[in-house]
């Protein structure tokens, strides 16, 4: 019996076999992701069909597209008939869409140089981690510098501008090791608007000082107004925004309702009607024979508004900070500028970077809204002038895809970008 | 032994007022108020300067005035003969329908789109994450811009539903698609007793009498599940108390439908609905409704897949796991976002101007200003009344959220 013959004895492994083909590769993605049931598999076939509609119908239009005319017409000659586009509106305006109508043509490189600039100087601000911090010094500069490049004139006014900073940056310190931080923050200001004051006679003495040709902020339009706007309110309106979040957890009954009722009422109201403050009704609240440009109010009413919102925003950052925080501060003997600024702001800032970001894109956007007051941004360009001209008249989508075009990059950067430095930034165990 | 003494007699000094941190906090606020009064004082000295220098004064009398211009689209009686104040109602009307019909379908298509965004099926996923990424980072201004271009466009226009080979045709002839508007059919009650508003004052009444019906039914029926185990079956009840009310009414008050038909150049008759209005509301829906898509995608993530094995693990039904635990949770986290969506689509629908829908922006804040010229009043009115909608919107806010928030003991 122990000695049968066993017929046959495997004594190597078989090779192994390539799974079946419905279980792996693009068969299986397929049947899992696109057709896993019936329900899902009407959806794909629907969203196919939605696809299949949307590229057959913009992909003739795309590709028989026009460049180079000199109007619609003239489009309309070369197509004879096939659907198309005209993009030979972009190529003869784009710089009335970028720059406005008015901004002098010979002048485009300064904003163009401003813009790359921009860049340069926000990267050590962005990219912290991999930017060497001395850049940090052309970032402080860089207000004055895009100043001077964009509307020109004598570079003693921003130089001046600059100097008044740096007085006060030298003032503060020896006051503030004196008296105490009121003293510093008032020695400072003091010293800032004597620079100013001197500085301003100055540069009213020499107006044509290393300077470059002097472009009015009436001239400014297109999408460089839109940006214009955008950075700058939004960089005015962070401090405010903190300070105004500070007021309003405040202990002081008083500045604590004067936040309140600030923050709320701009809150409530549409960003239009303080528009139409800046437009129709904020001459009169100015001393009579005052008369500053349009740009200036719509970006101190745009601050105003911004501020309200930000201040929301590090408000939540504020509460969301344990109490724990707050009392550390206290027991190590700092006072209330001394915990604010080296405890408590640090960490509440990056709780509300997403929130601040948000806001700034959102702000960014709304500042299409300049063009229902008749100013020509990038909306308000392709609603007046461009449209309206007999060459371009019906131009629509070309037109429209452009400003998509200009404004998502941008917003969807910004918003990518905020969730890339959250989770640079989140420094709890996960 | 120690010697006790009388604490030294503290004197008030000056200087405490700034030194002292019991005292500072009341020389800082003192200060921030004069300065304050101050701001007020001179921005008030300045306008009364400028308004005596410019002759005018404050005053809300031109309210009264006839307007002498015409509303194209209006929900109650309004001529050119009326006064701007008639005018800002109609303006106050055209903005509230803008924001109410506007927030429906946002919440529609959002709670759609952040559902299907979590979907399994990859294709859709992507496609409604597209939707909602373009929709967020492309302003507003210029979506209702490009949506009543396409609409003015791609829809025929009223002359294209003429003559015998018509190029455009009326949806199972009810509905008429224009690019000047939409044509729908209005319902009205034939009875001599129902027309003039009196038949549809009683289907609200019905409707408001269903709702507090449907609840004491839901209420009695949970008491009888607490007393016995079981809850009675009362969906068709439900269903009966709001549908047969309504029905005896229809029946009784001789519901009929006014269809729109062609006459001439124009459809007549039937429900009006101008290009403006709709380019406006879909444009602003479907801008809220990518936000709105993903306040409901953060809101359905941010339950834990515990709560539903832990459901499941009682034994409830999936749709109960749903009905029971999934959803009073993620609502906790959903609704607040939606709220602040709703508050920002109407301060949005301020943008009607932009396309001429004659909204409260439009009226009082656009033709009756440049009229007038009487910009301070109307925009003070202007702020006031937006300022009104979104307190009332924050408090209806403050009393779900205390309503739905946690119980700790």
């Amino acid at each position: 019996m122990s000695d049968k013959q066993i017929a046959f004895v495997r004594t190597e492994m078989l090779p192994e076999q390539a799974p079946p083909a419905s279980q792996s590769g693009v068969i299986k993605w397929v049947r899992e992701n696109l057709f896993p049931d019936v329900l899902n598999s009407i959806l794909t076939l629907v969203a196919l069909f939605f696809i299949y509609k949307i590229v057959s119908g913009a992909w003739p239009w795309f590709a028989n597209g026009v460049w180079g005319t000199s109007s619609l017409s003239a489009c309309r000659d070369v197509l004879q008939g096939e659907t198309g586009a005209c993009f030979s509106v972009l190529t003869e305006r784009w710089n009335q869409l970028l720059f406005g109508f008015k901004y002098p043509v010979e002048e485009y490189w300064r904003p163009t140089l401003a813009f790359v600039l921009l860049f340069v100087a926000a990267a050590p601000l962005l990219f912290a981690m991999y930017v060497p911090r001395k850049v940090l010094i052309f970032t402080a500069l860089y207000p004055f510098i895009a100043f001077y490049l964009i509307w020109g004139g004598t570079i003693l006014a921003p130089l001046f501008g600059l100097l008044g900073f740096v007085a006060a940056g030298i003032a503060f310190p020896r006051a503030e090791r004196a008296a105490g931080f009121a003293a510093g923050l008032g020695a400072g200001v003091v010293a800032a608007i004597v620079v100013w004051l001197v500085g301003g006679m100055i540069a009213a003495a020499v107006p044509g000082f290393l300077a470059l040709e002097a472009v009015p902020s009436r001239d400014m339009g297109g999408f460089m107004l839109n940006f214009i706007l955008g950075t700058v309110c939004v960089s005015l309106s962070l401090p405010i925004g903190i300070v105004l979040a500070l007021g309003r957890q405040s202990s002081m009954p008083i500045i604590k309702w004067i936040c309140v009722v600030f923050i709320e009422f701009i809150r409530g109201v549409p960003l239009i009607t303080l528009l139409f403050v800046a437009n129709v009704v904020l001459a009169y609240f100015l001393p009579p024979g005052t008369n500053f440009d349009l740009i200036l109010r719509v970006i101190i009413m745009i601050t105003l508004f911004s501020s309200a919102y930000i201040a929301e925003v590090i408000r939540g950052g504020l509460a969301a900070l344990p109490r724990g925080q707050y009392e550390a501060a206290d027991s190590l003997g700092l006072d209330y500028a001394q915990s604010m600024r080296l405890i408590i702001m640090p960490q509440a800032l990056k709780i509300s970077i997403p929130g601040i970001v948000n806001v700034a894109v959102g702000l960014f956007k709304d500042t299409t809204l300049v063009s229902v007051i008749s100013m020509f941004d990038l909306v308000g360009m392709i609603r007046g002038p461009i449209l309206a001209s007999t060459e371009w008249n019906g131009v629509y989508w070309e037109l429209w895809g452009f400003a998509i075009l200009m404004f998502f990059p941008v917003c969807y950067g910004i918003s990518q970008y905020s969730q890339w430095l959250e989770r640079q930034l989140a420094t709890d165990h996960r | 032994m120690s010697t006790l003494s009388d604490p030294p007699v503290e004197s008030f000094r000056l200087s405490q007022l700034i030194n002292d941190t019991r005292y500072r906090s009341y020389t800082f606020q003192f200060i921030a108020l004069i300065l304050l009064v101050l701001f007020f004082g001179y921005l008030l000295s300045n306008l009364f300067q400028n308004l005596r220098d410019a002759g005018l004064n404050i005053s809300f009398e031109f309210l009264a005035e006839p307007a002498g211009y015409d509303i194209n689209q209006r929900l109650i009686e309004y001529t050119s003969q009326s006064t701007h104040l008639r005018a800002s109602i109609v303006g106050v009307l055209n903005t509230l329908l803008v924001a109410v019909v506007g927030c429906f379908f946002a919440t529609v298509i959002g709670v759609v789109v952040g559902v299907l965004r979590l979907s399994k099926n990859w294709l859709v996923s992507k496609i409604m994450a597209i939707y909602v990424e373009i929709f967020r980072n492309v302003p507003v201004l210029i979506w209702i811009l490009i949506i009543m271009a396409v609409f003015v466009a791609v829809l025929p226009q009223p002359r294209d539903f003429r003559g015998e080979d018509a190029s455009a045709s009326m949806v199972f002839d009810l509905f008429a698609f224009t690019g000047r508007g939409f044509y729908l059919p209005r319902p009205f009650f034939s009875a001599e007793w129902a027309a003039g508003g009196t038949g549809w004052l009683l289907v609200l009444a019905s409707l408001v009498g269903s709702f507090f019906g449907a609840r004491a039914l839901g209420k009695w029926a949970s008491k009888t599940q607490e007393q016995t185990g079981n809850r009675p079956t009362t969906w068709y009840f439900t269903l009966g108390i709001w549908l047969l009310p309504l029905l005896v009414i229809f029946v009784i008050g001789g519901l009929a439908w006014e269809i729109p038909a062609l006459k001439g150049f124009n459809f007549q008759g039937g429900i009006f609905a101008r290009n403006s209005f709709i380019a406006l509301t879909f444009a602003l829906a479907i801008y809220t409704a990518a936000f709105i898509a993903e306040n409901v995608r953060a809101g359905i993530l941010a339950i834990s897949k515990g709560q539903t094995e832990a459901a499941a693990s009682l034994g409830l039904r999936p749709n109960r796991i749903m009905n029971l635990v999934i959803l009073p949770q993620a609502l906790r986290v959903i609704i607040p976002p939606l709220i602040s969506q709703y508050l920002n689509l109407t301060k949005n629908s301020s943008l009607a101007i932009a396309v001429g829908y004659m909204d409260l922006t439009g009226t009082l804040g656009g033709i009756t200003l440049n009229q007038t010229g009487r910009a301070i009043e109307c925009v003070l009115l202007l702020m006031l009344f937006y300022l009104t909608i979104s307190l009332c919107i924050s408090a209806i806010m403050n009393v779900y959220n205390n309503s739905v928030k946690l119980k700790e003991r």
